[in-house]
């Protein structure tokens, strides 16, 4: 392609958004419209999703090991220092842990004593009544993954009980399962709903451009010229379809924010909001090539229709 | 079998080497199932002027169409400008479409483009460089009588104006054949003397013209080759011939 035709591209496809303004307008819109929901819709469930992993995060299966005070049966499973270690590591290595943390039995004394028998809580118990019940305490990263890894550290022979926590692990995966089915339905849905509306817009371009197109070819055009402004201007359209709703949002979700802080004080310490930064690293590049990408298939579509001349 | 081969190579051969529009044998068939052309044998030589005159539906708008390589014989062969345009690809054909101009009894101008723009846009297409458009459009703008006018926008010129712009269009890449489908179809009978005066000059310059008409004083007072056609096929085809009224 020679650089005049270049230029001679790129000026039509902006001259044919201002030639066809109403239409233009009415694409913008309703790439923006959809968009506009998208975005919404991205970054409640962004915000649950990332309030669910926090509470996530926080599931905790503790793991004890037999001891002294067990049976001689189990004696030569007692872990050694260095076995515990190992274990530690064993663990730390599976894929559905997110960290694991050792707790002694001082430590565990220390935190459970005070909180049972208060500040005096050693005056009692001349020695440590948790003496051999030193523990891990394994996070998870996925609590999808529970059973599987409570299947698994049941499975030394080493550990003598497990302390799951199979209940908010079932009720979390159960969320997580429902947000995942709404969310797929509510995208279903959207984009149904954008594909008829972009579809009636191009439509409406059609009965503009057929004639144009018709004299192109009559002219001789080849496909690719006649194609790349309508092209061109299908993108713009969809780029600043996209560029709209993101502004839109971007200070809407700012002032939702704020409102919600300022409001409601105690809901922001139970829930962690997602910053607009966060939320825009995805959205942004997202929305910008799902707008540009409507824009590029409605017009590459809308003028193949009329090549055939 | 070889001396129709040998027969068939000869006349290949003059059509490449004489560059006419020849029609062998030519049938379209549409969906509908009724024949729009039935048989037709046409040549047409370099630097004629040949009139396509005939009721409606007796297949000229189709002849044409299919010259404009827009549809495809069912039968027989078209060639133009030693194309054989059944072979012609889908991306040959914009290459081969430069050859020709064309002009419509609707105009078919971009009414959203003032008259250098339409004009200079058949240029643009043939990706010539911005310094020769420049060059060229008033050129052939003043051939056709619109040099004042390059400004205007086309739905501010008359018809006949208009007809002249789709004419400097049609004309501006030097084409070897131009095809004028009923261009005097909506022009009153001055302006549309001057068109034929136009297209007429046109032809003394070199360019085959074929014109498709039913304006029958035109036909008669030119005197040019004269082609009928009826219900799909040639009915006559006379040098210096008149517009018969069938009815």
């Amino acid at each position: 392609m020679k650089i005049s035709t270049l230029f001679y591209t790129i000026r039509q496809g902006f001259a044919n958004i201002f030639r066809n303004k109403w239409y233009s307008l009415a694409s913008i819109a309703t790439i923006s419209a959809c968009l506009f929901l998208f975005g919404i819709f991205y970054a409640i469930v962004a915000n649950f999703q990332s309030i669910l992993h926090i509470t996530e995060e926080g599931v905790c299966i503790t793991v004890f090991f037999h001891n002294a005070e067990d049976d001689c049966e189990v004696e030569h499973v007692i872990p050694t220092d260095l076995r515990m270690e190992e274990i530690g590591q064993l663990i730390a290595k599976r894929l559905e842990v997110s960290r694991v943390q050792f707790i002694s039995a001082e430590e565990a004394w220390a935190d459970f004593g005070p909180s049972r028998f208060g500040e005096d809580y050693q005056k009692g118990f001349p020695q440590n009544p948790l003496e051999g019940w030193d523990n891990y305490e394994v996070y998870l990263s996925d609590v999808s993954m529970h059973d599987t890894l409570v299947t698994w550290l049941d499975s030394m022979p080493e550990v003598r009980k497990i302390n799951d926590a199979k209940e908010v692990a079932d009720i979390l995966n159960g969320t997580n399962l429902l947000v995942a089915y709404v969310s797929v339905a509510i995208i279903a849905i959207l984009l149904a709903v954008s594909i008829f509306l972009i579809s009636n817009t191009v439509a409406i371009g059609i009965s503009v451009r057929s004639e144009e197109i018709n004299i192109m070819k009559y002219i001789g055009a080849t496909d690719f010229f006649v194609r790349s402004p309508f092209v061109l201007e299908g993108m713009i359209i969809g780029l600043v379809g996209a560029a709209i709703p993101l502004w839109l949002i971007y200070v809407f979700y700012n002032y939702v924010l704020s409102y919600v802080i300022e409001n409601f004080n105690v809901l922001s310490k139970f829930l962690n909001f997602l910053s607009v930064d966060q939320i825009f690293q995805t959205l942004t590049p997202v929305s910008l090539a799902v707008g540009v990408g409507i824009g590029f298939l409605g017009s590459i579509t809308t003028v193949r229709k009329h090549l055939r001349v | 079998m070889a001396k129709k081969d040998l027969l068939r190579r000869r006349r290949e051969k003059m059509i490449q080497e004489k560059g006419v529009i020849y029609l062998d044998n030519v049938r379209k068939i549409y969906s509908t199932g009724s024949p729009a052309l039935n048989g037709i044998t046409l040549g047409i030589g370099r630097g004629e002027f040949v009139f396509i005159v005939g009721d409606s539906g007796s297949g000229k708008s189709t002849l044409i169409k299919l010259l404009l390589r827009e549809l495809v014989a069912t039968e027989g062969a078209v060639y133009v400008m030693g194309n054989d345009l059944a072979k012609l690809k889908h991306r040959q054909v914009p290459k081969f479409r430069r050859n020709i101009g064309v002009v419509f009894q609707d105009f078919r101008l971009l009414n959203d483009r003032n008259v250098y723009e339409n004009v200079a846009f058949a240029q643009r297409v043939v990706q010539t460089p911005s310094s020769e458009i420049r060059r060229n459009v008033p050129a052939i703008l003043a051939t056709v009588g619109l040099a004042g006018k390059y400004k205007a926008k086309t739905k501010q010129l008359s018809g006949g104006e208009q007809q002249r712009v789709a004419l400097a269009r049609a004309l501006i890449n030097n084409p070897s054949i131009l095809l004028a489908d009923e261009p005097t179809g909506n022009l009153d009978p001055k302006n549309s003397w001057e068109i034929m005066r136009l297209l007429e000059e046109i032809n003394e310059r070199g360019t085959t013209v074929v014109v498709v008409t039913h304006n029958r004083e035109i036909v008669n007072a030119m005197r040019k080759r004269v082609v009928t056609m009826k219900k799909g096929v040639i009915v006559s085809d006379e040098e210096g011939g008149e517009y018969i009224d069938e009815d």
